[in-house]
């Protein structure tokens, strides 16, 4: 059985903060289909498309029939570990500071055999449940966990380099005037984070959940305007070394594309706020995160942003909103690679229209705060890179995976719902 | 595969002759160049004969990079009409010598030197262990880049739990292994090595612990390949080759590695040696890992699959034993010169079937079988081969 890890105790400063080293992060462009899926948390292989044999490892021509058709399928995730071993001495660093460490070999149901890590839970010989998950070097590696759930699972240490779970960590929400603020806060609060600081600009400026905010356990209001860079590099300087996850819910957002505007007032605080407000906090938090992404037990983990799906595929109806979270979209992929010497996780969680006042003239389905809170805090214990939250932002991915120009035209047939 | 209509041919009239092994070190400035110069013109001073004499040559190493054969035929002086390079790592003696033995008997070359030889500088094993193979890289260092110890731990705890072995079988393999590497001058393991010290040693990677794992040197082994009557013209003790087998991937299908190429090819190693497991005198197994010898012992036709640790259990395996196996102390207490690891069972082998191995020497050692096991490209070793070699009286 695991043991369940208990709060870190209090760092001292005189000690020397722990660098973060990282497995081996090289991989051949087939292997890095392992990747795109554990992004998204998702078992795949590859899949003969003339013979259906199941590859692995990754290659470029089927081991069976010489077909290059290799596409990325779901695989059935059972398996039994046939063999296993426990790395003591390793020539990585990474693996060095983390012996002993359990690897085993998998014999899938789906055909192949596979090389794995393995949770300290999975009895020798044992079936298994495969998971494909981002590692700290940000690729996909593949991980058997137990094939029924058991107590105190994932604290498991393996595991947990592997997750960025909230348990214990101290959380960063940006905007606590946002309508997700306090389901927010209470779902980090359920998953047992440590400290929940919630940014407040303009504190002196009423908002109707602040009480409920400041009645949720281990949450602290401090003061965060992400349009204002001495605002956050006073509050990075103050919080910036204990900051373990970040999460961006700051947004504006109006109606409109372009023409049914008549200026550019509305688009420059979608920049100010959705663009340039990640810019700012990135600028201001990555350094300090960056550093400490291996300091124990509470080390920065990772940072979350809340972005539009119309990020894939500009909606007119919300024309230049989508432009703005695009915008982001794209800076995140930056602050993806800057983070990874770190083996801190970017995750961006997508949405569709949410439930709030900015997106009341839209019709259902929409995104309850609840259920995005729900999204984000499971993300961060599967250590996922990408979320899509909800039925409208899973179809447009599909969609816009399926044939980005036809989604374009579809969305121009869309009036979002009359707004 | 099945109903191979030609017989092949044998491997009459072509002989190996001028055993080379240069002492190994633990740790070496010098380059996988200043190595196999070495091993090459110890051979060819044994053999009587100049570099402008060798029109084959054969070069086998991991540590060249970026030279290849090629580029070692400007560096060493070398004009050869005949020339290879073998990637195969542990199956690279056997592999040379049977394309050697071809090019020879065809007339395509005179003298093929057969040449394997690597430096192990500090960090080099770390370096080549993250880049070996594509697979290697993609879809086993990531786990714990144990490398091939852990590799070998997932085979061998996967044999135990098959077929019962236990920590004492192997401990037998590498005990009998450094009995034999004390008499052999150059071994880089000169302490004796005692069942208790084995069972005892630090684990390295479950189940396998310290005395299971080989260690990496610096090193170089050659031999030439020449026709039989330039060899007696010369006066030179030489071996002739009465079989070979060669498999690559074989058995995919097995969930892990239980048995190797030879399995697939073992009737036919006898059959064209006209010759029997009983008439072996000694055996050189590729033995980085001595779950692998025991795969061989196996798999070579010496007892049936499973019978290995019953196989150890019953023979004596010293070169005073009546199973002599790997009487320089093979690997494992000699020390892994990089793919010269390939060579140095066969290497041993021409010794001791021309009688020339000295101290090591068994016996009455007329015919020796050689296997060679190389490249866990992934999960397993893909490469397998083994020949039988018999000295003149033979």
């Amino acid at each position: 059985m695991t043991s369940p890890i208990v709060p870190p105790p209090k760092k001292d400063p005189q000690q020397r903060t722990r660098i973060q080293t990282l497995p081996a992060g090289a991989r051949s462009r087939a292997a890095l289909g392992l990747t795109a899926a554990a992004a998204e948390g998702r078992f795949m292989l590859q899949v003969c498309a003339e013979c259906g044999a199941v590859q692995y490892p990754p290659r470029d021509a089927c081991s069976n029939c010489l077909s290059v058709d290799l596409p990325w399928k779901d695989i059935a995730p059972g398996g039994r570990l046939i063999a296993e071993t426990t790395v003591r001495t390793s020539t990585s660093t990474y693996f060095r500071e983390r012996t002993p460490w359990r690897v085993g070999t998998v014999r899938l149901d789906a055909g192949p055999s596979v090389i794995c890590h393995v949770h300290g839970d999975v009895a020798r010989n044992g079936p298994v449940h495969i998971i494909n998950r981002l590692d700290k070097s940000g690729q996909g590696v593949l991980f058997a966990l137990p094939a029924e759930r058991t107590q105190n699972m994932e604290d498991d240490p393996q595991l947990r380099e592997l997750t960025a779970n909230p348990k214990f960590r101290r959380v960063l929400i940006t905007d606590g005037r946002s309508e997700n603020a306090l389901a927010l806060a209470q779902a980090f609060a359920k998953a047992e984070a440590s400290i929940i600081f919630i940014g407040e600009a303009e504190g002196w400026r009423p908002y109707k959940h602040r009480e409920a905010l400041r009645a949720v356990p281990s949450v602290q209001l401090v003061p965060l305007d992400v349009t204002d860079t001495s605002s956050v590099t006073e509050l990075a300087a103050e919080i910036g070394g204990k900051t373990d996850i970040l999460v961006n819910n700051a947004r504006f957002m109006r109606p409109g594309g372009i023409m049914a505007r008549g200026d550019t007032v509305f688009a420059r605080d979608e920049m100010e706020v959705n663009y340039l407000g990640l810019m700012r906090l990135a600028q201001a938090f990555g350094p300090a995160m960056l550093g400490r992404g291996a300091d124990g037990g509470n080390s920065a983990a990772a940072w979350v942003n809340i972005l539009s799906v119309y990020a894939y595929a500009n909606m007119p109806a919300l024309g230049a909103f989508s432009a703005s979270s695009a915008a982001a979209y794209s800076l995140s992929q930056c602050l993806r690679a800057e983070m990874r010497p770190g083996g801190i996780r970017v995750m961006n969680v997508y949405t569709g229209p949410t439930d709030d006042d900015w997106h009341q003239p839209l019709p259902p389905p929409k995104v309850a705060p609840s259920a995005l809170a729900r999204a984000i805090v499971a993300g961060l214990k599967d250590g996922l890179e990408d979320v899509f939250v909800g039925d409208v932002a899973q179809d447009l991915i599909d969609r816009w995976r399926a044939g980005p120009k036809i989604l374009e035209r579809e969305m121009s047939e869309n009036d979002g719902g009359g707004a | 595969m099945a109903g191979r209509s030609i017989a092949r041919k044998s491997y009459d009239g072509v002989v190996l002759a001028a055993p080379a092994t240069v002492p190994y070190q633990r740790f070496s400035k010098e380059t996988a160049h200043w190595w196999i110069a070495r091993a090459l013109r110890q051979s060819l001073q044994a053999a009587g004969l100049s570099p402008r004499d060798v029109d084959g040559f054969s070069v086998a190493s991991f540590s060249l990079f970026p030279d290849t054969a090629v580029g070692l035929t400007q560096h060493l002086g070398l004009t050869p009409r005949w020339l290879d390079h073998i990637p195969m790592g542990g199956a690279s003696g056997v592999a040379a010598l049977r394309r050697a033995a071809r090019a020879v008997q065809a007339g395509d070359a005179d003298v093929v030197a057969c040449v394997s030889g690597d430096t192990n500088q500090v960090d080099s094993f770390r370096r080549m262990l993250s880049s070996f193979s594509r697979f290697a890289q993609d879809a086993s260092y990531p786990y714990g880049a144990g490398g091939p110890n852990a590799c070998f731990a997932l085979l061998t705890d996967h044999y135990m739990t098959t077929y019962g072995a236990t920590r004492e079988d192997f401990g037998r393999i590498c005990v009998a292994q450094r009995d034999n590497a004390l008499k052999n001058p150059h071994a880089v393991m000169k302490t004796p090595l005692t069942l208790e010290q084995y069972l005892g040693a630090r684990m390295i990677s479950d189940p396998i612990a310290l005395f299971d794992c080989v260690m990496p040197v610096g090193g170089a082994e050659a031999f030439l390949v020449m026709r039989e009557e330039d060899a007696r013209a010369a006066g030179l003790p030489h071996a002739h080759i009465r079989s070979t087998i060669e498999r690559h991937n074989a058995f995919p299908d097995d969930p892990i590695q239980m048995r190797g190429g030879w399995a697939m090819d073992v009737d036919e190693l006898y059959a064209m040696a006209d010759a029997r497991p009983d008439d072996i005198d000694l055996l050189q197994t590729y033995d980085d890992y001595p779950v692998i010898s025991m795969m061989q012992i196996e798999d070579l036709g010496f007892c049936a699959k499973g019978e290995g640790p019953a196989f150890v259990r019953a023979h004596d395996l010293t070169i005073g034993g009546d199973f002599p196996h790997n009487t320089s102390g093979g690997q494992l207490s000699a020390g892994q010169a990089g793919a010269a690891g390939g060579f140095i069972g066969l290497v041993e082998a021409i010794r001791q079937v021309t009688g020339t191995a000295g101290p090591t020497q068994v016996a009455n050692a007329g015919t020796a079988l050689v296997s060679g096991f190389g490249v866990i490209n992934f999960d397993r070793g893909v490469c397998s081969n083994a020949a039988i070699i018999s000295g003149a009286a033979a």
